[in-house]
């Protein structure tokens, strides 16, 4: 029976001191050739210091239909920045 | 969903896109804005893939290692192209399996100048300074378009591309400034590359269907029309600088339009090469398919091979 090689997202830190940040994805039959060919396919011009790997189905995300509910209970939380609060002139350093 | 409710997701959608925000693979779209990102993206994607077979044929060839290291890494970077634009495309919903079997059956076009033969090594010089020159034109704007993925996946291409040209136009001077033969090979390349690096862009104006819904999705921000002059007039003095001489008898600086005139481009060329009847259409196919099916049993062995070690972990767990 014929399988296809799964889909892997790869995430790569630039240089340390930096996240991982998603960069694409790429097809691979096992972690260690997904490792070596997000080398190859994403990293030719010194792009990452370390890559993560995970097959695609391993994750989970949220619904952009869903994106109201979830993210504009934020937006009129204004009293969660700093802005929000009137201090005298006179007050410096805070 | 009723035809109103889809009326009105469509108009939100094109609002969004006009307001120059990115579409998302979850997002909603038109089904033809989804149909319209895989034709186009897979394209894009099998030309950076046959786009390796013309320049292949000079590696083992090239005249130093320098020029050998070079074409190496290029190539390598068109394959990487095609990678980054499978998986942008793969986002829209469509498996690899797909895209392979659309390009293999012939179902779905690339790039047709990849359809003319590299027959001495200045046609590898050729490519880099004047197709991948094409290609940048056409792609920068890219840089910008609709769809998230393949914006991303653009910029990353855009990046690579510029040595590409460099090494090719390289190729061009050393040649140019060498023997009254390697002149006469540089200026032979020039000669035919020329046309069909214009033919690149597409039809005219007036005979491209697409252009309207394409503007639109920003998958084009510029006309063809206006992406070649723009190439014909950055590419004419660099031929000059070198001493070569663009084969067009017609072209002519035109003061008032600030850009060159040029002769009539053989259309019927054009459609020949893209309905399969150009020198070399058979010949890539032919390499391709050879080459993804010579390699079935090493993607087979790579699987059976993941499988089995991931079988004796869970056995150990037990």
């Amino acid at each position: 029976m014929k399988k296809n090689w799964p889909l892997w997202e790869v995430f790569v830190r630039s240089k340390n001191g930096l996240e991982h940040r998603h960069f694409g994805s790429l097809h691979a039959a096992d972690t260690e050739m997904a490792i070596q060919n997000a080398r190859d396919v994403y990293t030719r011009r010194n792009e990452g210091v370390s890559i993560w790997v995970v097959e695609s189905k391993h994750i989970s995300a949220s619904n952009p239909e869903e994106s109201g509910e979830l993210f504009e209970p934020a937006k009129d939380k204004v009293y969660r920045h700093p802005t929000f609060y009137n201090l005298p002139d006179e007050v410096k350093h805070m | 969903m009723s035809e109103e409710q889809i009326k009105n997701l469509e108009a939100e959608f094109e609002a969004r896109i006009a307001r120059d925000e990115k579409i998302e693979p979850k997002d909603w779209m038109p089904e033809k804005y989804r149909k319209t990102h895989i034709r186009q993206i897979s394209q894009h994607a099998h030309s950076e893939i046959v786009g390796m077979l013309p320049e292949g044929n000079w590696i083992t060839r090239a005249p130093s290692l320098r020029r050998k290291v070079a074409l190496l890494a290029k190539v390598q970077d068109e394959a990487g192209h095609g990678l980054y634009l499978y998986s942008a495309c793969e986002t829209l919903g469509i498996s690899r399996e797909e895209l392979y079997e659309q390009l293999h059956t012939g179902k779905a076009k690339y790039s047709s100048i990849f359809n003319y033969p590299t027959v001495t090594w200045a046609d590898i010089g050729a490519i880099g300074w004047l197709v991948d020159g094409a290609a940048i034109i056409n792609q920068v704007p890219l840089c910008n378009t609709s769809f998230g993925p393949y914006a991303r996946a653009m910029v990353r291409v855009c990046k690579e591309e510029s040595f590409h040209q460099r090494q090719g136009f390289e190729i061009m001077i050393k040649l140019a400034e060498g023997s009254p033969e390697q002149k006469e090979m540089a200026q032979d390349a020039l000669n035919r590359w020329w046309w069909p690096s214009l033919m690149m862009f597409g039809p005219t104006d007036a005979e491209s269907v697409h252009t309207e819904q394409s503007m639109k999705w920003k998958l084009k921000r510029k006309t063809n029309d206006e992406l070649r002059q723009q190439f014909i007039d950055q590419t004419v003095p660099q031929a000059e600088l070198i001493g070569l001489t663009v084969p067009d008898p017609d072209l002519k600086w035109n003061e008032e339009k600030g850009g060159y005139d040029f002769g009539a481009i053989d259309w019927d060329e054009f459609w020949q090469v893209v309905k399969g009847h150009g020198p070399c259409n058979k010949e890539r196919m032919n390499a391709r398919v050879g080459a993804w099916e010579r390699g079935a049993w090493v993607r087979e062995a790579a699987m059976t091979y993941a499988e089995k070690q991931e079988n004796r972990k869970v056995s150990k767990a037990v």
